[in-house]
C-alpha cells in the first residue's frame, strides 16, 4: 500500500514562469519580485528553485515561481524534467501552478513559439509574455500583438525584463485579473490535452503563424555578429580570453586584499574584546578560538568570492561565458570534458565549494562527477597564505630578469602544477570511465550579447553570498569547534614544558601521523599542524605558530615564524610541503559540499583517497629529488 | 551532405536528421533547439583547433555544436 501524502500549500495563486533559456525569464522574474526571493532546491535534486512574491495591491500578493529554462516540454535533462513535472503537477512538494507565464524572446519567435503550443496542450491557464520587446522593435521586428493573441488563442502582453517598470503591462493585467478557479479557466486554451512531443507538426503551425503576421524573415542582431568577429576570431579570440581571465584574477587577488585585511583585523579585535570580557577558561577558549576564529575564517574569503562572482555574473549576463566555453571546448575535450566544465573550474580558484555547486549546469553525470573530482586541484585562495609563508621563508627573493621575481615564479609554478594535475587526472579518468561510443553533447546556445543589468547582477551576487554563508558557514563552524576540542583536550599537565597542543588529542594524532609523513620529510610539528588545517587551509599557519609555542594569538606571527622554520626545516622539507599543498586532500567543508552535491559518501571518499595518494606521491618525489640535489 | 561538411557561410536547409539508434536522445535535443526539416542553417565559424566545435546558426538562433553532432544533420543547398 502506498502512503498518500497530503500537502498544504499557501492559498495565494502560484504563477510559474516558463521559457526558453536566454529568453530573459530570470530578469523578468527579478523585476516582478524585486530582491525578495527564496532560493532553495527542488525536493531530492540539485536544481535551484526560485520563488518570489509579487505584490498587487496592499497586502494582496501572488507567488511567482521561476522554472528552469527549457527548449521543449519533453523531459531530457534534469532541469527539463523539473519544469515538466511542476507543470504537470507531479513534482514532489510542489503545487500545480494556477497560471503559467510563457516568456518568449520577442527577437526569436521562430524558436520560442513552439514552447507555447506545448504549454497549451498541458491544459494550464496561460499568458504569453513577449519579452525583450524593445530589442525586437529596434531591429525592425514589428509584432502585431492583437493578431498574435488571436492566432494563439491566449492573452499576449509585452515586457522589457531589463528595464525598470518594464513589467508594467503584466502588473496591470494581474491587478485586474480574477484569480478564482472560474476566472483562470478563461485563460485555458481549448485544445486536446497531450504531452507527446510533436516537433514537426508544431513547427508547421509556428511557421504558419509567422507567415500570416509577416514575421517569417530571419532578422539577426548585427552587433553580436560583429563582436564575434573579434571575440571568437581564431587567434585573437583565445588571446582575448586569456587577457580577460588574467584581469579577473588580478582583480580577485588585488582588490580583495584590503577588505580581507580589514576582516582579519576585525575578527582579531572582536576576539580580543570578548577575550577580555570573559574569565579565563574553556568557555573563553571555545568562543575566541573556536567560534570567532571559525566565523572569521569563513568570512575572510567573502571579498574574493564576491569579486569572482561579480565577474562571472557580468560575463554570463553579457553572453560571453558560453563563448569562452566554446573557445575552450576542444582543449577540455582532449581530456574528456566539455567547455561546460570551465565555469566551475574557474570558480574553484576562489574556493572549491562554489565551484562544486556550479557543476549543476553540467547535464552529463560523468562529466559532472569528474569536474567535481578535479575542482579541488585548482588552487583555492585558502592555500595562498600557506604558499606565502613557505615561499617567504625558503625561496630567495631573486630577480630572474624582465621584472619577474623568483618568488612570484614559484607561485606561478604552484598554480600551474594544480591545473596540469587536474588535466592529467581528467585524462586518466577518461581512459577508465569514458565510454568511447558515447557522445557527450555540447549543444550550447551562444545567445546574443546584452549589456548586463546592474540590478540582476546585484540580486545574483546577494543570492550567492547567502548560499555560501548558509551552507558553508554552518559546516565550517561545526568543524572548527570540533578541531578546537581536539587541539585543546586533554589539557597539558601541570608544569608542562612543551606547548599544550602536544599533549592534546591532536598532538597524539600528529605524533602518530609523523610516522606516515616521515618518508616525505615532514617532522611531527608539521604533522600536528596538518590536523587543524583540515578545517581551513590557512589555519596551518596559525597552528604552526602554536606548535612552535610562539603565542596563542597567532595571526600576526607569520613573520615571526619565518626565521624559525627557515632555520629548522630543510629546503627539501619545505618544497615537499609546497607539493603537498598543491594536491592535498581538501578542507572538510569541501568534502561536505561534495557529499551534499553527489548525494552519498562514495564520491567524497574517492576524492579524499585519490588526493591523499596524489599529494603523498608528489611530496615523496619532490622530497627525494631535493635530497638528491643536496637540499637536505 | 551533412552539416559538418558544409563550408562556412554557405546558406543551407535542414533536410533531415540521421537516426542512429545509439543517439536518439541527441536527435531529439537537436530537434528541440530548432534543427527541423526545412529550417535555414549555416556554419558561422569553426574553432581553430581541428575545426571543432562549430558555431552554427539555425533559424534565428546560434549554437555551438561538436563536429559529430553536426554530422547528424543532413542538409541541402537552399
Amino acid at each position: 500500500m502506498s502512503e498518500s501524502k497530503v500537502n498544504f500549500y499557501p492559498k495565494e495563486p502560484l504563477i510559474a514562469l516558463v521559457g526558453n533559456p536566454n529568453s530573459g525569464k530570470t530578469s523578468l522574474f527579478n523585476l516582478l519580485t524585486g530582491g525578495k526571493q527564496k532560493v532553495a532546491n527542488y525536493a531530492g535534486v540539485t536544481v535551484e528553485r526560485k520563488e518570489g512574491k509579487l505584490f498587487l495591491s496592499g497586502e494582496k500578493f501572488v507567488r511567482i515561481l521561476d522554472l528552469p529554462g527549457v527548449y521543449s516540454l519533453y523531459p531530457r535533462s534534469l532541469d527539463e524534467r523539473i519544469t515538466c513535472n511542476v507543470l504537470a503537477g507531479r513534482a514532489e512538494g510542489e503545487k500545480k501552478p494556477d497560471l503559467v507565464l510563457c516568456v518568449l524572446d520577442a527577437t526569436n519567435l521562430r524558436r520560442n513559439l513552439r514552447l507555447v503550443l506545448a504549454v497549451k496542450r498541458m491544459g494550464l491557464p496561460c499568458i504569453v509574455v513577449l519579452n525583450m520587446i524593445d530589442l525586437a522593435k529596434k531591429r525592425g521586428i514589428e509584432i502585431n500583438v492583437a493578431r498574435l493573441s488571436e492566432e494563439l488563442e491566449l492573452p499576449v502582453v509585452t515586457s522589457i525584463g531589463v528595464k525598470t517598470r518594464g513589467d508594467d503591462n503584466l502588473r496591470q493585467m494581474f491587478s485586474n485579473m480574477d484569480f478564482s478557479k472560474q476566472g483562470l479557466k478563461a485563460l485555458q486554451a481549448n485544445v486536446e490535452l497531450d504531452s507527446t512531443p510533436r516537433v514537426e507538426a508544431d513547427n508547421q503551425i509556428v511557421q504558419g503563424i509567422l507567415k500570416r503576421l509577416d514575421l517569417d524573415k530571419i532578422i539577426l542582431d548585427p552587433l553580436s555578429d560583429r563582436l564575434d568577429k573579434f571575440l571568437l576570431h581564431p587567434i585573437l579570440g583565445p588571446f582575448l580570453l586569456m587577457v580577460i581571465l588574467f584581469l579577473v584574477f588580478q582583480a580577485v587577488f588585488s582588490w580583495a586584499a584590503f577588505p580581507m585585511e580589514l576582516i582579519k583585523d576585525a575578527t582579531e579585535w572582536v576576539g580580543d574584546l570578548i577575550g577580555e570580557l570573559l574569565p579565563e577558561g574553556w568557555v573563553r577558549s571555545l568562543i575566541v578560538n573556536g567560534v570567532i576564529a571559525g566565523a572569521g575564517g569563513v568570512i575572510v574569503f567573502l571579498p574574493q568570492i564576491l569579486i569572482l562572482f561579480f565577474f562571472i555574473l557580468v560575463l554570463e549576463e553579457s553572453g560571453y561565458l558560453p563563448r569562452a566555453a566554446y573557445l575552450l571546448d576542444r582543449l577540455m575535450g582532449s581530456v574528456g570534458l566539455s567547455g561546460r566544465s570551465f565555469i566551475p573550474l574557474l570558480s574553484s580558484f576562489a574556493c572549491a565549494i562554489p565551484g562544486i555547486m556550479a557543476t549543476r549546469t553540467i547535464s552529463n553525470t560523468r562529466d559532472r562527477i569528474v569536474t567535481i573530482l578535479i575542482a579541488p586541484l585548482m588552487t583555492c585562495s585558502a592555500r595562498l597564505p600557506v604558499y606565502s609563508l613557505l615561499i617567504a621563508a625558503f625561496i630567495p627573493d631573486k630577480n630572474l630578469g624582465m621584472g619577474v621575481g623568483l618568488q612570484g615564479f614559484v607561485l606561478f609554478i604552484l598554480y600551474l602544477s594544480g591545473i596540469v594535475g587536474a588535466l592529467v587526472i581528467a585524462w586518466i579518468l577518461k581512459r577508465f570511465t569514458g565510454n568511447k561510443s558515447q557522445v557527450h553533447p555540447l549543444l550550447m546556445e551562444l545567445p546574443e550579447y546584452h549589456l548586463p543589468g546592474f540590478k540582476n547582477i546585484l540580486i545574483g551576487l546577494w543570492q550567492r553570498v547567502l548560499i555560501f554563508l548558509n551552507r558553508v558557514g554552518g559546516t565550517l563552524m561545526a568543524l572548527t569547534i570540533g578541531l578546537w576540542f581536539l587541539a585543546s583536550y586533554p589539557a597539558a599537565p601541570l608544569g608542562a614544558t612543551r606547548p599544550a597542543i602536544e599533549y592534546s588529542f591532536a598532538g597524539m594524532l600528529g605524533k602518530l601521523l609523523a610516522k606516515v609523513f616521515e618518508p616525505i620529510g615532514f617532522n611531527w610539528e608539521i604533522s600536528i599542524a596538518l590536523i587543524p588545517g583540515m578545517a581551513a587551509r590557512e589555519v596551518i599557519v596559525s597552528s604552526l605558530s602554536t606548535v612552535y609555542a610562539l603565542s596563542s594569538n597567532a595571526q600576526q606571527d607569520s613573520e615571526a615564524l619565518i626565521p624559525i622554520i627557515s632555520h629548522q626545516w630543510s629546503l627539501a622539507t619545505a618544497l615537499s610541503l609546497l607539493a603537498w599543498f598543491v594536491f592535498a586532500p581538501q578542507c572538510l567543508s569541501t568534502i561536505a559540499a561534495v557529499k551534499r552535491e553527489t548525494g552519498g559518501y562514495k564520491i567524497p571518499l574517492i576524492m579524499l583517497s585519490y588526493l591523499f595518494a596524489l599529494a603523498y606521491l608528489a611530496s615523496f618525489i619532490t622530497y627525494r629529488i631535493a635530497l638528491m640535489w643536496g637540499m637536505g | 551532405m551533412n552539416l559538418d561538411q558544409a563550408t562556412n557561410g554557405q546558406i543551407l536547409r535542414v533536410k533531415r536528421i540521421h537516426s542512429l539508434p545509439q543517439s536518439t536522445e541527441l536527435i531529439h535535443q537537436l530537434e528541440d533547439i530548432g534543427f527541423i526539416p526545412g529550417e535555414q542553417v549555416s556554419v558561422l565559424r569553426r574553432n581553430i583547433l581541428g575545426g571543432d566545435p562549430m558555431m552554427i546558426r539555425v533559424g534565428t538562433s546560434t549554437f555551438a555544436l561538436r563536429k559529430n553532432e553536426a554530422a547528424l544533420v543532413e542538409v541541402e543547398p537552399l
